[in-house]
This record gives C-alpha cells, structure tokens and sequence, in this order.
C-alpha cells in the first residue's frame, strides 16, 4: 500500500495537515479551509450547508414559531401559508403564520422540523462520534495486536456484517426497547463494525513502517505506539470515514422512527414526521411530504457532497469508491 | 483452489454459529417476560405463580440459557424454529410464505438496478469528466442521498394521484398470477432500484476507470482494435467483475430496504413481519426473521466469492 506522503504529487495530491509544526493551528486550518473551499467548492458549501443544520440544533427551538406539540384542532392539514386568525383555537399562538402547513392535528410543520434536528441531527453526531471512534480503537488495537485477537475481533465484525443494517438496528431496538437512547446504541455498534475495518486496514500498513519499528526499538509501549504514531496515520480515513456515515445515521434514524420504532411517534422527528405523511398518504396534503423529505435529502446530500469531496482530498486511493 | 475453495468455506460455518449465538442472546435481552405477557394478553392480569411457572415451562423459558440455545439450533437444523408466540402457529409456517415475496423483490430491484446502472457507469467513466460524467456523479450523489422511505411514499403519492391507480394488496403468487404478481411487485422493487442503483454506478464507474488504465487497454489499442472491441471485449468484462464481487453486498442493502419499502407499500413479506414481529414483542419470530436474513446474506456472499475466484484466478492465487 502506497502511503499518501511517497504519491507524486498532481492537483488532486492531498492537503497535508500536520505539515506544519506545532502551533499557528487556527491559522492553519483556515488555510485548509480556503483551500478546501478552492479546490473542492461542491464539497465545501455541502459543508456549510450541514454546519448550518448543526447550528439548528441549539437554535432551533429558539426560532420555532409554535409549540411542536400543540395540536390545533381546525387547522389540521392547513397548507402552507395559512395563517392562525382563529382566537378559540390559536390563543397564544394567535395571528401566526404556519409557514410549512400543518399536520394531521394541526401541529406547526415548520416548528416541528426546527426540533427535529434535535433529535435527529444529534443522533447523527454522537453516533458517528462514538462508533467510529470505537472502532478505530478496536481497528488499530486489532491491527497492532494481530494474532489471536485480531482473529477473534475480526470475526465478530464480519459476523455483525452479514446482517442487513436496518435489520441489525430493528433487531438491537427490539431488544432494548425503542427510544432514542437505543437507536443511538444501534448506530453505534453499525458504525464500530464499519470503522474497525476501515481503520484496522490502514493501521496494518502504518503498523509495517519504519517509524513503527523504531518507536518499538526504543521501548515504547502499546498504547503509546498507537496513540502517537498509529492514531495519527490513521487520521484520513477515520474522517472520510465519519463524514460519509453522518448522512447514513441520519437516514437509518429517519427510518427507523419512520418504521415507529425510534423516537416515541408525538416526538417531533424527521422519519417520524414522513411516517404521518405515509400512513395517510390518500389524504394527505403534498407539503406533510415534501418538507420533512426535503429536509432529510438536503441534510444527507450535504454531508455526502463534504464526504466525498474529503475523500477525494485526504485519501485519494478511495475516489470514486463507494 | 480447492485450498482457497476449503478455506473460504471453512470461515463461513463459525460465522453461521457466531451470528446464531449473537442473535439468540440479543432476544433474551428483551425486557419483559413473554409468559408474563402471553398470561396478561388472555385478558385477566391476575394469574398465580403455578400458572407462570406452567407457562414458562411451556415455553421452555425456565431453562438454562445453553440448554435453550442448544435445543433452538437443534430444532433450526429439523427445520422447526419454534412457536411464534403471537400467533400460536410454528415460525417456519409464518415465514415460508413471505420468503419468496421479499426475495422476489429484492432480486427484481437488482436487475432493474443493474440495467439502469451498468451503461451510465460505463458512459461516465469512458467520458470521465466530460458534462456528461459531472452531471451523472451529481446524481449518483443525490440518489444516494435520498432515503427509499421517501421515493416510496413519492413514487405512492403519485401513483394514487397522478394516475388514480395502487398496487393491488396481497401478494399473488407469481406462478399463478403473472400480471397481478407483476403489478404488485414492480413499483416496489422499481423504489428500491431507483435507490440501489447509484452504487452499482459508482461501482461501475471506478471499476472501468481502473481498467481503462491497465496496460492490456494500451496493448489492445496499439493493435488496432476498434473502439467497440476494446470496451467491450477487454475493459467491460474485467469491469464486470468488481460489480459483481459487490453484489452480496448489494443485497443486504436491497433486504435491508425492502423492510421499508414492504411497509409503505403494504406488501405482506418478511419485513414486514419483522416489523409486526417486533411490535408485537414475539422474540422467537423476530430471531428467525433475522436468521433468514442473515443467513442469506452470508451464503450469497460465499458464493459470490466461490464465483469470483473460479472466474479470476488472481483471487485463488493471490
């Protein structure tokens, strides 16, 4: 395996963080940005975009117009637009706008997509945040260690594999109990499983180098070499990796409060929200289906445009790839 | 090969018994006793400690864990994965009828799938960024950005008000009502395609530039070869391959989703059952679901190796 340092260099040659000394680190991420932002302008505005749904998740609530849970019984399936000049059935949300309509008990669509991301968007991180970062544990220890226990793990991973992902998550949600807690714990096992292949592949050929070798020679321990000469080698892939799995968290989460066994159904949740849209889909009024839809393809196209543009820049041996 | 052939076979059997072990503990996890449960369900709460202890005994839930997994194993290998405890009928008689619906699915979604897939694939990368190319990976892009929930219930949505017309409910059998099988099967599996596709042509995609820049394209170039023969006889076999080493893959995927898409469009296959299983709490039908479906992915993934390696010697050899 070719490691990203001995490539000849081209357009596409990836940006080389870490190049730098110590310090000047802010600046030096600004610059990555910049050219980032240059090379890659898909991928960086993706990236925006999903910063901006990110942002949503402390402001969100803040901005919402109504009370995600307040039903209001005659303007159920309200269209776009309408405006709540009813004073019996709005008290104090009186002479507000539902500027996205309203559900089928008359429950703010726009406020309900705004807490959403609640939800949704924070699933999304702390699975990734956890799981990938777990199996790139488990990946480099696995690759590091060999033998016996890498044999073992392996085999585990490849077994959680074999089981279709939706699956595996209605599984462990079946057995937990559905709520969010659970999905996020089904994520995360997804997730290890994925990046402790990932991971463990790249941390096989790091383990083979030279400075490896001459860290060992000096006496270092496991955990050093790991932490301060694997981990760090490692860095490309656990980012592209991350970063292409956000959009799938926010998908299976979606799904599986969309299958009724996420987020409890009053919760305001994205696939929760699609699901009122399915079930009475003979009357439903078009926009119950087009926002929350929308949303949900903006927030995973976001991201995957940022995924795969990273991939392009930080692991160049990937593109294309799936 | 026979070596690579014992080798490969040889890792599939610990797996088989890893994923039973795994998915037989995960449904003991489940909170709640479903003796409990079937009692309450009877319509009196009230029941005394012989009758849950009857109960459990009936269920063969009073045993030690070992014993259970052994005595479930052994039964799966007679073909009888116990009582769905909902329905109070054998799992295999609840499963048997939907296997071929799921499965019919999935395998028509994959055609479609590789139809659509295949050729934008092979265009995009043999006019690698060309208009063409930029505006098919945009698109691969977005189509796996789009959740199949939402094509299902858009592609529903239109059918019902665009065309005034849904799939007929149920399932027909497809040996014995073609049209009516077709009409149910096809929007599904069309959803499902729609969605899968985008791998399969990025797959293809990568897989024919990497060929495209072997030195066996050159060579047959620098013959003379016209164009056609090049692409066709040369770069898309070996492309070929790469696809299909995928496509274990792509029916877990295409499974997976089908789960969903059983639920919107009503069809009565296995995810849905999965899904009815689940709500309804009853383990013993949710633990042979999974099987079924982990059990397939697994042994289509050995195949496709099995095949792979008696196709490319690269693989045997390697």
């Amino acid at each position: 395996m070719v490691s990203p340092a001995e490539q000849p260099r081209t357009a596409d040659t990836p940006l080389r963080e870490g190049q730098n000394p110590v310090g000047n680190a802010a600046r030096t991420a600004a610059k990555a940005i910049r050219e980032f932002y240059r090379r890659k302008r898909l991928g960086a505005i993706g990236g925006f975009v999903f910063l901006v749904l990110i942002l949503l998740i402390p402001i969100g609530p803040a901005v919402a117009p109504f009370d995600p849970y307040s039903p209001h019984g005659q303007f159920k399936y309200a269209g776009p637009g309408t405006v709540c000049d009813s004073e019996s059935a709005c008290r104090e949300n009186f002479g507000k706008t539902f500027w996205f309509g309203a559900d089928q008990l008359g429950r703010d669509t726009l406020s309900r997509l705004l807490h959403g991301a609640q939800i949704s968007m924070r699933v999304a991180i702390i699975s990734v945040l956890v799981g990938v970062t777990a199996g790139a544990l488990i990946g480099m220890a696995s690759a590091y260690f060999g033998g016996i226990i890498d044999l073992v793990i392996q085999r585990l991973l490849d077994t959680l594999m074999s089981i279709p992902v939706i699956i595996l998550a209605l599984a462990i949600v079946a057995a937990f109990g559905a709520s969010v807690t659970n999905v996020i714990l089904a994520l995360v096992i997804i997730f290890i499983t994925g990046s402790g292949r990932v991971i463990r592949a790249q941390a096989m050929a790091v383990r083979e180098t030279d400075y490896v070798l001459a860290a060992t020679a000096v006496g270092a321990g496991p955990v050093r070499i790991i932490m301060r000469h694997i981990a760090p080698n490692c860095a490309a892939p656990y980012i592209v990796f991350a970063t292409a799995n956000l959009g799938y968290a926010i998908v299976v989460e979606a799904a599986l409060s969309f299958l009724g066994v996420g987020a409890p159904p009053d919760d305001p949740t994205w696939g929760g929200m699609l699901a009122v849209a399915g079930n009475n889909f003979i009357e439903v009024s078009p926009w119950l289906l087009l926002f929350p839809g929308l949303v949900i393809c903006i927030a995973v196209f976001s991201v995957n445009l940022l995924g795969d543009a990273l991939r392009d820049v930080l692991d160049p041996r990937l593109r294309g790839a799936t | 090969m026979r070596q690579y052939v014992a080798k490969r076979v040889l890792l599939y059997f610990p797996t088989l018994v890893l994923i039973s072990v795994l998915v037989f503990l995960l449904m003991r996890v489940i909170p709640g006793d479903p003796a409990i449960q079937l009692l309450a369900a009877g319509g009196d709460a009230s029941y005394t400690e012989e009758e849950l202890a009857e109960k459990r005994a009936d269920l063969g839930i009073d045993r030690p864990l070992p014993v259970q997994y052994v005595d479930w194993i052994w039964g799966m290998l007679r073909g009888d994965l116990g009582l769905a405890l909902y329905y109070q009928r054998p799992v295999v008689e609840e499963l048997s009828p939907r296997i071929p619906i799921t499965f019919e699915i999935a395998i028509l979604a994959m055609i479609i799938s590789i139809i659509l897939a295949v050729p934008l694939g092979i265009v995009s990368a043999i006019t690698q960024d060309s208009l063409f190319d930029y505006i098919g990976r945009a698109f691969t892009i977005f189509g796996i950005s789009v959740p199949i929930f939402v094509t299902g219930i858009v592609s529903i949505y239109i059918l019902a008000r665009v065309f005034n017309w849904l799939p007929p409910f149920g399932y027909a059998k497809l040996w014995e009502a073609p049209w009516e099988n077709l009409q149910q099967i096809f929007f599904p599996a069309l959803t499902l395609a729609i969605f899968q596709m985008n791998f399969t042509a990025r797959v293809t995609r990568s897989a024919m530039l990497e060929v495209l820049r072997e030195d066996y394209i050159r060579t047959a170039h620098s013959k003379g070869l016209r164009e056609r023969v090049v692409l066709v006889r040369h770069a898309l076999k070996n492309a070929l391959l790469p696809i299909f080493g995928v496509a274990g893959w792509s029916l877990a995927i295409l499974l997976g989703g089908s789960v969903i898409i059983e639920q919107i469009f009503v069809v009565p296959g296995l995810g849905r059952l999965l899904i009815e299983s689940i709500l309804q709490r009853d383990y013993n039908l949710v633990q042979g679901v999974v099987m079924v479906f982990a059990v397939t992915v697994l042994t289509v993934n050995l195949m496709v190796d099995l095949a792979l390696a008696w196709i490319d010697p690269r693989i045997r050899y390697g």
